[in-house]
């Protein structure tokens, strides 16, 4: 294959908004949706005359970051200008980080798809502010610019070119997005663009070590979207060097519906610049007591939690790592746990039954629409055999669609298991006297008559009879027989 | 003496006197104003309207400035009335916000009659880069009055209101000032929240005040001195009270006098004058000493790529998109950016814009921007080493006099270059004060320049009220001369 | 200092400012005179000096992270050239 000759580097700039209650420079509010420009005031309009403060909450949001990704904190920091005109971004320059970003030097620990474990090192982290949004308008074929997201404060962290293929930026960015959610700087809600990343693509024949020239796929916010870019970016990429031509190096936008990338041609010549210590702010000095309160301010990480998981909770290793690697689930377990015990069912049923459910819809654990109540809840009726776990399935399809009480689903739909002795007897029989041959089997000796007859009868009570006292049942009427 | 000639605390003694009222202070100024403006066209928005409800609004404030009137440069932000820079591109605009001198303005029960103007974007020495009017000097209407505030240094000088705001990034204060014969006070950078002043060089802005004499100086500022939370730049001192610096007492003050001042470059008339005001202060117990301050030429050169770099980026912000002007003349969004800029913007403005761009562009970066922070901390640096020997420094406010309107426009290098006494004042974000020292052969105003240490302006306060209050230069009067 | 008609507009294009035929060569003059004369930094002694960032003492100077109620939409949109559903309008915007 003609990929086995080409070698892939990929880096990733990875922008994930900060869960700070303010802008970065202002104190409007970060609250996503909202009326357009409803949180906005003169400072993030950029009106004439106006100043921007720092957040103290920014700083110690990114210095948070960089120690969790075993960074180095740069003590003497500065914000720097950023020009360049778009209709999205007011000031007409954005304030951001030059030569001397917050943290740098730093390195994570992935999985690299193969089993190993591989070092992805992150070259800085540095604190910007967001941009406004441009909404189109269909009726008079013009833009409209909404502020509400300028100067929402983020933070750009990126990698060096370690990555060397789709599933290695796939795990660095789901782990990225994992420690930025345990340390809880970011709630990392990549459909409202709280995180997305900018990814670097370029291959090089193996045994090269000049680096091929790159394009760069921006503002990716989807897994998915970012593993079908590269692999769509690789192959493009090879098909034309090895039709002897060149890779250009050019800003892409990814199209999901198409799958193919765009070239963005809107900049007419080179973008310069012109970056410049910004006048309006003064210098960051980061005191080494500074660093230390902060880094104690950070939570368990996944490693850890992880090991306390296999001891704890007597997890296995496997489901210790599934659970840890999302801080969402892993809280849902503990906080599940903690209300109705049965570690191990609470860790299937999120490990099986949600995570299918999430896959199915493409969808991330902070969106799951209910929480450790409900979860607790349905576990308990299970355990209580208040419903059977294919009831109880059921109940959990309606969750993510309607999320109430799971005992409040039940008696609405009429699932309330049917525990009733008479009852069961009334359906037992019926069976019984419709599937005769069943009951020679079963006086023959096959058990799998059994699983049949209480199979039938749970299709005949719509899964609602108790399977237990079913299997009872059947087998106590058949040995009358 | 007219009502509107005296100072402000005299009218405050009068006023305790109850020999006036304020109504009376009121009026006279406005037909001060309805009687010069047509000659001094200082204003771009006067407000003197409704002047008796505005007082009743302000009659429950206790404060003894409540009532009185100011006037307010073109480029504070005023919630309600047009702030336009003196600029097609904001000819229009008002501010929803006060700017936090404006606040504090308010909360005295100051009334501003007016918005005064200015070179646009304060870009400038003349007043002549406004796009509205030019504003004559009182002293010879054929004239400039100094800029970039020349409006309030005129409308000062000519009576028209007691005392002004002005803004100061290369001598804009302290220049017309001069020029116009009144006082004028750039502070230390970081005394005056600049929240809410349209910012030209946002490292170099500050506002300030003029004023008839140095007692009103001292009481304009104490209101408008004062740590803001809304800029970082701002300094968090304790405050101080500046009127306790009216000391008539120089007694064993040290002086330094830079040789550097007293050039080819200066006019022999004001070269003359300062040589009397060195006198003076011998003669009034201070000790007077030459000193070196080798850096004005590198402090212009680096002025001029600073504030350029840094007006190209806050100027950005002009866009025609948010407010402002747009130009009719668009099919698309480039055609607003560019159109819009270059018809909003007067020629001044666009070539300060492309020098400090380009010294920002890559490549020239180093060359010019990274080198002139340099010479900056070079200065500073100049200036400290003189701080140490003196309490403070005496040069020429400028090289020359007013100078005839039109006579320089078409030559920027020259207009930049006569910025060279105030400019290294900005670059080290001193404090530096005119004070008016008599007139040339043909009436037209002289001044010298106070420069104190960071935060020490009580010193130069001092200096200049001890000067004023043993010399009769503030008898002088404009004479409108056609 | 040799500033050259390419680069004169390549600097008013990044700056969004389009330059009339007739006032280019005058911004040329002028913008070479003063660059020459602003060349004199270069001969400064600055020598292992750094940088000036910042006007004076100031640094840390930092906001608490508390919501202020954000100002009335209509006040903002006051001086909007143009204006539709609460937002600012511009021309299409192809992204």
């Amino acid at each position: 294959m003609l990929r086995d000759n080409y070698e892939v580097v990929i880096g990733l700039e990875v922008h994930a908004e900060l869960s700070t209650k303010t802008k970065i420079f202002c104190s409007c509010p970060t609250e996503f949706g909202g009326e357009p420009n409803t949180h906005c005031c003169p400072i993030c309009m950029a009106l004439p005359g106006t100043l921007p403060v720092l957040n103290e909450k920014v700083v110690e949001y990114a210095v948070k970051a960089g120690l969790a990704m075993n960074c180095e904190i740069e003590k003497n920091s500065k914000n720097d200008r950023k020009n360049y005109f778009y209709p999205d971004l007011p000031k007409a320059y954005q304030i951001s980080q030059y030569d001397r970003p917050l943290c740098k030097c730093g390195k994570i620990t992935i999985d690299d798809g193969l089993g190993e474990q591989k070092v992805i090192r992150i070259t800085r982290i540095h604190i910007e502010e967001d941009a406004g949004k441009l909404n189109h308008d269909d009726f008079g074929g013009g833009s409209l610019v909404d502020l509400n997201r300028a100067g929402v404060p983020l933070i750009e962290i990126v990698s060096e070119p370690d990555i060397r293929s789709s599933k290695e930026a796939e795990n660095y960015l789901r782990k990225v997005k994992s420690i930025l959610e345990y340390i809880e700087v970011s709630d990392c809600k990549m459909q409202e663009g709280s995180l997305r990343a900018d990814v670097n693509v370029s291959v090089r024949k193996k045994g090269d070590t000049k680096l091929g020239t790159r394009t760069e796929m921006k503002n990716m916010n989807s897994f998915h979207s970012i593993v079908r870019g590269i692999e769509y970016e690789i192959d493009r990429q090879i098909d034309v060097l090895e039709a002897g031509g060149k890779v250009e190096q050019e800003t892409l936008r990814w199209d999901d519906v198409s799958g193919r990338t765009f070239s963005m041609r809107d900049k007419e010549d080179a973008q310069d610049y012109r970056y410049f210590p910004d006048p309006d702010l003064v210098a960051i000095h980061l005191s080494d007591e500074y660093i230390e309160n902060v880094k104690k301010t950070l939570p368990e990480l996944p490693e850890s939690r992880k090991v306390r998981y296999l001891d704890e909770y007597k997890l296995t290793e496997r489901e210790a790592k599934l659970l840890t690697a999302s801080k969402y689930l892993s809280d849902l377990f503990e906080q599940t746990v903690s209300k109705c015990g049965n570690p191990k069912a609470v860790c299937n049923w999120i490990l099986s039954d949600i995570s299918r459910i999430l896959n199915e819809e493409e969808k991330e654990p902070n969106e799951i629409p209910f929480n450790s109540d409900e979860l607790s809840e349905l576990i308990t009726l299970i355990d209580k055999g208040t419903i059977s776990s294919a009831i109880a399935k059921k109940v959990l399809e309606e969750l993510f669609k309607d999320p109430k009480a799971p005992s409040k689903i039940i008696e609405e739909k009429g699932w309330v298991q049917i525990s009733d002795e008479g009852a069961i007897k009334e359906i037992v029989l019926e069976i019984l006297a419709n599937n005769p041959q069943s009951i020679q089997d079963y006086k023959g000796g096959k058990d799998r008559a059994l699983g049949f007859l209480v199979g039938q009868a749970m299709k005949q009570s719509k899964g609602k009879a108790n399977p237990q006292m079913l299997n009872k049942m059947f087998i106590e009427e058949m040995n009358k027989m | 003496m007219e009502i509107y000639e005296l100072t402000v605390h005299e009218l405050l003694e009068k006023l305790d006197k109850k020999e006036i009222t304020k109504k009376q202070i009121l009026d006279s100024y406005a037909s001060r104003i309805s009687e010069k403006e047509k000659d001094v066209q200082a204003f771009i928005t006067i407000t003197d309207d409704n002047l008796e409800e505005k007082l009743n609004n302000v009659s429950s404030n206790p404060s003894k400035f409540a009532g009185l009137p100011i006037g307010i440069k073109d480029n504070i932000c005023t919630k309600g009335v047009k702030t336009t820079c003196a600029s097609k591109m904001l000819e229009n605009f008002v501010s929803p916000y006060d700017a936090t001198v404006m606040e504090k303005i308010n909360a005295e029960g100051l009334i501003s009659l007016g918005k005064l103007n200015m070179d646009e974007f304060a870009m400038g020495g003349s007043t002549e880069h406004s796009y509205f009017k030019k504003t004559r000097n009182p002293w010879n209407l054929n004239k400039v009055p100094g800029g970039s505030s020349g409006g309030s240094a005129a409308a000062v000088a000519s009576g028209m209101v007691p005392w002004a705001l002005g803004s100061d990034t290369g001598g804009s204060i302290r220049e017309p000032a001069s020029f116009c014969g009144i006082v004028g006070l750039k502070p230390t950078y970081g005394l005056v929240s600049r929240y809410g002043l349209v910012a030209f060089a946002s490292s170099l802005d500050q506002i300030g005040t003029l004023t008839k004499d140095v007692e009103d100086t001292a009481i304009l500022l104490n209101i408008i001195a004062g740590h803001d939370s809304k800029d970082t730049t701002s300094i968090n001192h304790e405050k101080e009270d500046y009127t306790l610096a009216l000391k008539d007492d120089v007694k064993g003050l040290k002086i330094g006098v830079p040789i550097e001042y007293f050039g080819e470059g200066i006019d022999k008339e004001v070269r003359e004058a300062i040589n009397k005001v060195i006198e003076k202060y011998k003669e009034l117990g201070a000790t007077v000493e030459e000193c070196s301050l080798n850096v004005a030429e590198y402090a212009l050169a680096t002025y001029y790529i600073i504030a350029c770099a840094e007006a190209s980026s806050n100027l950005g912000r002009f866009d025609g998109i948010r407010y402002g002007y747009r130009s009719k003349n668009y099919e698309n969004l480039k055609d607003i950016y560019k159109n819009s800029r270059s018809e909003g913007f007067g020629s001044e403005v666009k070539r300060r814009i492309i020098l400090g761009t380009y010294v920002l562009s890559s490549g020239y970066y180093d060359a010019y921007y990274k080198k002139a922070q340099q010479v900056r901390t070079l200065v500073k640096k100049e200036f400290a080493k003189n701080f140490e020997k003196y309490d403070v420094i005496l040069a020429p406010t400028a090289p020359n006099v007013a100078f005839d309107i039109g006579s320089k426009i078409d030559n920027p290098l020259q207009m930049y270059l006569s910025d060279i006494c105030t400019v290294p004042v900005n670059i080290a974000g001193l404090p530096g004060i005119n004070v008016p020292c008599g007139l040339n052969n043909e009436g037209m105003p002289i001044g010298f320049q106070l420069i104190g240490k960071p935060f020490d302006e009580s010193t130069i306060i001092r200096a200049a009220y001890t000067y004023e209050k043993n010399t009769n230069f503030r008898k002088n009067k404009p004479e409108f001369k056609k | 200092m040799q500033v050259s008609r390419e680069e004169l507009l390549h600097i008013a294009n990044l700056a969004d400012l389009k330059l009339k035929d007739e006032e280019i060569d005058t911004y040329l003059t002028h913008l070479e005179e003063i660059l020459n004369y602003a060349n004199i930094v270069n001969s400064a002694p600055i020598e292992g000096l750094e940088e000036t960032i910042g006007m004076n003492d100031n640094e840390n100077v930092f906001r608490k992270d508390e919501v202020v109620p954000s100002y009335k939409r209509e006040e903002l949109l006051q001086n909007a050239p143009e204006e539709q559903s609460g937002m600012f309008k511009i021309p299409k915007v192809m992204n």
